[in-house]
């Protein structure tokens, strides 16, 4: 699983980055940054769908291993 | 196929967050999505700031439906009556509804003015709300009188302004907010108003509006005039759920749930099949010790969760399992200016002020309620927000814990 974000609408509410820690955080002037490769862990994965589902501006898209980008 | 038909009342975020969650856990009966607008399901939060801007249309504030052929979408219909006892639901064009399951997802409206108002006098809380306030403020002698300085009147005020509209906003506080999130963070919103060229005017109120056939402004009771082409009514939100008055549901305000979103009777059973999310409902919170009415984006999101789940969980599996904790977070745009909040600042007994930086446009509080962390406030430091998180979570797990040995004492006498 990868992890895309679209920059151009995420307004750096958080959600993703309470949801799933370990694949979203911010610098220091709150610009989101991500952890792309999800690894192949069940709940990590479930982490990542959270902080998809609880993005309020619907910046991040999920990517199945296997699919094309 | 399930031959089982689920009905949710409310086509906005709680309404279709729900239909999706359940698809998601592998229902594939039948579906119908009733709203009351005339539009496809949107979402609210843009409304007062780039829809009235104009910058965004309905079409970059559609909420997700996939394509679903089960799923029945009935806008424009209005539910007129629920009979629980025979699971029916009456529209406003006549037809009817059986239902295996309900999901009631209403949301809730503006509080209006208790009297009549000329003309101008607007509220803001649908997508027609919004192109009718943003139609008025494009005259071209414009003047706009927000009364309530809560987050919606707060960001209409700011669009407005941003716009070049002059603006008054009236509170009846001393400061925005205070009450919500105490003196230091209403002082620092008080100033981004008056740094933005609105009029804010504290510790008054509307007495009456003038005008006959228009709004040509207001009288406050602290007797001076503000003169206005139009007027927005901010005065908070209350649930929609009059449809529901006489159903046998038990309401305060909204619908009262238990932890897993199942509604409440009037005697206090649980009513079978029964779920509500969002705006229109009361679930227990861990902080308050009691149900909590919350009109927060991310309640409704989480809580559409949870509801789908209780609703697919088999008679047979017994208990339904523990709810995941959930943790209050709200956020408000103003002046360019991000303002992230978690948990429930409102309880707090003690405020800490980490860092209050008007120049530099930030902001970090800490509220806390018999030593404990309650919640945190953050204007662009949300990086710093996300660092109370784990606290908060945890006062929450410590106070469910703490609830449900209380509750197994009580029923064990």
């Amino acid at each position: 699983m990868r992890i895309h974000v679209d920059m151009n609408r995420c307004e750096s509410h958080g959600q993703c980055v309470f949801a799933a820690p370990d694949h979203f955080s911010f610098d220091e002037d709150d610009v989101l940054l991500v952890q792309a490769d999800v690894p192949d862990d069940e709940a990590v994965r479930a982490a990542v769908r959270e902080a998809a589902t609880a993005c309020p501006v619907q910046a991040i898209t999920l990517q199945q291993d296997g699919e094309a980008a | 196929m399930s031959t089982r038909h689920i009905v949710v009342v409310g086509a906005s975020l709680g309404g279709t967050r729900t239909a999706q969650a359940l698809r998601e856990r592998g229902f594939d009966g039948r579906l119908t999505l009733v709203g009351d607008e005339p539009h496809l399901p949107y979402d609210r939060p843009p409304l007062s700031k780039q829809l009235l801007a104009g910058t965004w249309e309905h079409e970059e504030i559609a909420l997700p439906l996939a394509p679903d052929p089960c799923l029945e979408l009935r806008t424009g219909n209005p539910v007129t009556a629920v009979r629980l006892a025979d699971r029916a639901l009456e529209l406003a064009d006549g037809s009817s509804l059986s239902w295996d399951s309900l999901v009631i997802a209403t949301g809730a409206g503006a509080r209006p003015w208790p009297g009549p108002v000329p003309a101008g006098v607007l509220t803001l809380r649908t997508l027609d709300d919004a192109r009718a306030l943003r139609d008025a403020l494009r005259a071209p002698d414009a003047r706009l009188l927000v009364v309530g300085a809560g987050f919606l009147g707060a960001e209409a005020a700011a669009t407005a302004a941003a716009a070049g509209v002059p603006v008054t906003l009236v509170e009846a506080e001393a400061r925005p907010l205070a009450r919500n999130v105490g003196t230091a963070a209403g002082e620092f919103l008080a100033r981004l108003h008056r740094e933005a060229g609105i009029d804010l005017r504290t510790g008054t109120t509307v007495r009456s509006f003038t005008g006959t056939t228009r709004v040509t402004g207001a009288d406050l009771d602290d007797g001076t005039h503000v003169p206005a082409t139009v007027v927005l009514l901010a005065l908070g939100a209350v649930p929609r759920t009059e449809w529901l008055h006489g159903s046998g549901l038990r309401l305060d305000g909204a619908v009262v749930c238990d932890e897993h979103g199942r509604a409440r009777t009037d005697d206090g059973a649980v009513a079978e099949g029964v779920v509500a999310v969002g705006d229109a409902a009361r679930w227990p919170n861990p902080l308050t010790g009691d149900t909590l009415h919350l009109g927060h984006w991310s309640n409704a999101v989480e809580q559409a969760a949870v509801a789908a789940r209780t609703l697919l969980h088999p008679a047979e599996a017994g208990e339904l399992p523990e709810p995941p904790l959930s943790v209050p977070s709200f956020w408000s745009d103003q002046h360019g200016v991000r303002i992230r909040s978690l948990g429930l600042p409102h309880l707090a007994d003690e405020v800490r002020v980490v860092e209050y930086d008007l120049p530099g446009r930030r902001l970090e509080v800490a509220y806390h309620r018999d030593g404990e962390l309650v919640g945190a406030l953050t204007a662009n430091r949300v990086r710093r927000l996300a660092d109370y998180r784990p606290r908060l979570a945890e006062t929450l797990r410590r106070r469910r814990t703490a609830a449900v040995a209380a509750a197994a004492a009580a029923a064990a006498g």
